[in-house]
Formats: structure tokens, C-alpha cells, sequence
């Protein structure tokens, strides 16, 4: 198997965009990858990538050129950009491409995700009743979890606060004003115990990466990023999903556990190896949860580590380092090579104001999607 | 009196009952709501329909603050009030998703004991339609 190394990134502002679509963007962020890896279009030889609403991926070669390359779509939820990922590593590693571009991108409009229920094989009766709501289910999630493992609600103020406050320094993020947990903590309670400024809001954005195989990549720049390992699950009996009439009455583990044990074993390390991690924090809950699913912490121990500051960005597991989807936002199909994006810059050591300190070695990223599925990846330098 | 169940294939309701209706798998035990023909645990396609006790524990629980986005949802009256739902443990069997007949976080809290009442909505043509919801154990009669 090939080793792969990812040799270029390009990320463009996320928001609500108004003279620009998502589409011209990722082909702005196609473009800043390729210049970033050295490499021109012509150069790829595999392309794949997704979007949920704004459109093919595959149709952006109209405006890169038409060079017959093969192009593949994906459409995983918010698991498209790292199932696009995956599938880019596995076309590397298996000797099908050499040189191999990641592109995500979304568009979504302001409110709630809307979802068609029938599509999901749900009865109308689900929808009519208000019962299809994706914020509904984080609520119903944290709940659960807070008094399970007895955890104090406060902490999702805290998980709040500080994406805000990585997000001030991330010149790419959609919410740049740092809010105090006063300012939190006012804002409406939209469903109990989540608040406004506790959930991300569907967004615009789009990024992109250029993937190598590792001979190549050694030649193409002198400090290319290995992806150690990149999983993805889908989910097994037991676990709680979104729109879900019922769940087992036997519990059993969300797909990001076995995705996120799956990456660590391929990688050869372990979670305490881990100095900077992205994870889904589609809500403020959603990172306590993740923080333990993936193995990072123990579960009930998010109280301890997040009360010592050791989620920040100057901490000994710095989480969501460019303010995640709360200061991002979510367009759902460039959300996870978003992240990917953030931990290339982590190793580099190109961060800006939001380095983490003494250039870290190993980086964890996570999404989760609907309607379970999970994507690990982890880089290392 | 033309009120109907929303959806004959989750409930039973005559005059004098409400049951769900769920689906228990033949090889692993498992049981689910709404009925499905194939178990999500094991896959098994011998599956039979039954009625799912009526009585349950408040597993998790929110208040839906703001208004649901309309198609699916469809308002049951003109000014939006917040609703409760929540995760309803049905001892030994499945926990299902449900409206609370609360909306009060004070009145809410996980392990207390619900029962299963008959509660009015409007389908998605507009019709009065009897759904299921949980009501507080203690609280009077049906309504
Ligand atoms: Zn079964």
C-alpha cells in the first residue's frame, strides 16, 4: 500500500454568501490548493467530492478544464468530506492515482435544516407532528448524556465560549466576535438545554486539498502531512441516531467510537497522542460527547478537562482550534475537509494567532453525520 | 366524529383505547416502533406486529421552542407555543420518540412515570387527526 501525504489545502471564507456561490468558491479553493501543492489541474489524476445542495462536484471540471480526469461524487451527510477523503487515500494506496484532489462545498439556506421525512423511509405522520428536527435530536442527546454521567449544563457554555473565541482568530470564520458566556448564556433557549448561540447554523463554504502518494509528495514540497489513517462507520444496533422514532432498548456505542478506534489502531497511536483534535460540534453538546466517544477523554471526565482550560488552544488537547461549526458554521459538504484543513495548518505550524503551541505531531479530526455515520482521520508529521 | 389515527400503521385507537403498534423480531427478540418488516438488529424478515405497553419512563426530554420549518410541520393552531417531546421508555421493550403533553422544564424530569394518551394535530391535508403523546402519570383521566 502507498503511504499518502496531503500536499496542498485551500480554504475560502465560510458565511452566507452574496456575490459569490458556493460553486465559484470551490473552484477559488480548488484553485489555492493546487498553487499551495505546486501542481496544476492537469496535473490529477483522481477528483472526488460533494455537496448536498449546491450541486455536482464532478461539473466544477467546466470551469478547471477538461482533462477526461475521473471524477468521482460523494454524498455521506456531514460525513461527505471525509468519506471524499477516504476515498481519495484508498485510490492513492492502492496504486489507481498518483496525485488525487478533495473538493466539498455547501450552500444552505438561514433556519433549521429542513428534512423531507418520506425520503428517510420515516412516515408523514413524523414531520407533520414536529418530530423531524435534526436541533431536536442534539437536545434530546445532551440530555441524556449530562445525567447519565452526571455533568453539569454549564459546560455547554463553556464549549460555546470558546469556539467563539477561536473563531475571533481565524480570519476564514462566519462568526468572528468573540461572545462572553454572559452573552451566551441570554441568548433565546431554542430546545431546553440548548441555546441560540449553543447550535451552528447551516451555512455557505468550500474547501479543497490535493493528495499525494508519498514519493511524489517528498518531491512536491518539504513538509507534506502523512494521513495516518482515515475511517469511515456507519452505525450498529443500539446506537442513538437522529430521526429516530425508537431506539434499542439494549444501548450500544455510536459509530464514532468504532470509526475513531478503527483510526487510532491503523495509525499505530493513541488518543493520548493526540495535540490538536477537530471534532463535529454541530451543537455545543455534541463536543462533550465526542470528546469521549472518540476515546479522547473518559465519559464524565469533560467536567475536569474542559474546567482546566485543557481544550483551548494553549492546552494539552486543544479542541476545534478554528472555532468549528459553531463559529464556522455548517455547509455540510466542506464542513469535514474543513477541519482537515485547520489540522494541515496545525502541523505546518501555519495557524497565525491560533497556533498551538510547540508545532504539534499528530492531529485528530471527526465528523458525524445523518443518519449515523462517522469519519475519523488522523494526521501525523 | 370523523377524527382518525394519523397513520393506522403506528396505532390502534377506538373510543375506549390507544395502543402503538411495533413490530418484535422472531430470531432476536428486538423490538421496534413504527412495525418494520425487517429487524434493524439482526436483519431477520420474521418480524410480527404488537401492541406496545402504555405505560413508560421518561428516558430524555426537550422543549421544541421556536417553530418546526413548514412542510413537514404543520402548525396546530395560528401563535406557535412551544411543545414538549422527548424519549419514552417502554419497560422491557423499545423507547420511543413522543410529545409530552408538558412544556414545562420544571414539571420534566428523567425516570418519571408517563402514560399513553390520545393527543388532536392536523395532518399533512389539513384534517383533525388523533397522534399519541405522554402525559404526566399522575395527572386525571384521558382527556
Ligand atoms: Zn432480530
Amino acid at each position: 500500500m502507498n503511504a499518502v501525504d496531503i500536499v496542498g489545502v485551500g480554504c475560502t471564507p465560510f458565511g452566507r454568501y452574496q456575490d459569490t456561490t458556493a460553486r465559484g468558491e470551490a473552484v477559488r479553493a480548488i484553485r489555492i490548493a493546487l498553487a499551495d501543492a505546486g501542481v496544476e489541474w492537469g496535473d490529477i489524476d483522481f477528483a472526488v467530492g460533494g455537496s448536498m445542495s449546491a450541486g455536482s462536484a464532478d461539473t466544477l471540471v467546466s470551469d478547471l478544464g477538461l482533462t477526461g480526469v475521473p471524477f468521482v461524487n460523494v454524498f455521506n451527510g456531514c460525513a461527505t468530506g471525509s468519506s471524499s477523503l477516504a476515498t481519495a487515500v484508498h485510490a492513492i494506496a492502492s496504486g489507481a492515482a498518483e496525485l488525487a484532489l478533495v473538493v466539498g462545498f455547501d450552500s444552505h439556506p438561514r433556519g433549521a435544516f429542513a428534512i423531507r421525512p418520506e425520503q428517510m423511509g420515516l412516515g408523514q405522520w413524523y414531520g407533520t407532528t414536529g418530530l423531524a428536527m435534526t436541533s431536536q435530536f442534539f437536545a434530546l442527546k445532551i440530555q441524556r448524556y449530562l445525567y447519565e454521567h452526571d455533568l453539569p449544563p454549564r459546560l455547554l457554555t463553556s464549549v460555546a465560549a470558546k469556539a467563539f473565541r477561536n473563531g475571533s482568530r481565524n480570519p476564514n470564520a462566519w462568526r468572528r466576535k468573540p461572545l462572553t458566556e454572559h452573552d451566551i448564556d441570554n441568548s433565546p433557549m431554542l430546545s431546553d438545554p440548548l441555546r441560540q448561540y449553543m447550535l451552528c447554523s447551516p451555512g455557505d463554504g468550500a474547501c479543497a486539498l490535493v493528495l499525494g502518494a508519498a514519493q511524489r509528495a517528498k518531491r512536491l514540497r518539504s513538509d507534506p502531512v502523512r494521513v495516518a489513517a482515515t475511517t469511515v462507520r456507519t452505525r450498529r444496533p443500539g446506537s442513538f441516531e437522529v430521526l429516530s422514532p425508537s431506539l434499542s432498548i439494549q444501548r450500544g456505542d455510536s459509530p464514532t467510537v468504532e470509526a475513531a478506534r478503527a483510526a487510532f489502531e491503523l495509525a499505530g497511536v493513541g488518543p493520548a497522542d493526540v495535540a490538536v483534535a477537530q471534532l463535529q460540534d454541530t451543537d455545543a453538546g455534541a463536543e462533550i460527547i465526542h470528546l469521549a466517544e472518540t476515546g479522547l477523554c473518559a465519559h464524565g471526565q469533560q467536567a475536569t478537562l474542559i474546567d482546566s482550560g485543557a481544550t483551548e488552544i494553549d492546552g494539552t488537547l486543544p479542541v476545534n482550534t478554528d472555532g468549528g461549526c459553531l463559529a464556522n458554521g455548517e455547509p455540510i459538504g466542506a464542513s469535514g475537509l474543513r477541519q482537515i484543513h485547520e489540522n494541515v495548518l496545525q502541523l505546518r505550524g501555519h495557524a497565525g494567532d491560533r497556533q498551538v503551541p510547540n508545532r504539534p505531531r499528530v492531529a485528530f479530526s471527526h465528523v458525524y453525520g445523518a443518519p449515523g455515520l462517522s469519519g475519523c482521520t488522523i494526521l501525523t508529521r | 366524529m370523523t377524527t382518525r389515527p394519523i397513520d393506522p400503521a403506528i396505532m390502534e385507537w377506538t373510543e375506549d383505547r390507544i395502543a402503538l403498534r411495533g413490530s418484535r423480531c422472531a430470531r432476536c427478540g428486538e423490538t421496534d416502533f413504527p412495525p418494520q418488516a425487517a429487524c434493524r438488529r439482526c436483519g431477520a424478515t420474521e418480524t410480527h406486529t404488537v401492541r406496545l405497553p402504555d405505560r413508560g419512563v421518561l428516558w430524555s426530554w426537550t422543549i421544541q421552542r421556536f417553530p418546526p420549518p413548514s412542510p413537514p410541520y404543520v402548525p396546530r393552531s395560528g401563535e406557535f407555543e412551544p411543545f414538549g417531546l422527548g424519549y419514552v421508555e417502554l419497560p422491557g421493550e423499545v423507547i420511543v420518540e413522543a410529545l409530552l403533553t408538558d412544556a414545562d422544564p420544571a414539571a420534566l424530569r428523567i425516570g418519571m412515570p408517563l402514560r399513553l394518551i390520545p393527543f388532536e394535530v392536523l395532518s399533512h391535508c389539513g384534517e383533525r387527526a388523533i397522534t399519541f403523546a405522554f402525559a404526566p402519570e399522575t395527572e386525571g383521566d384521558r382527556q
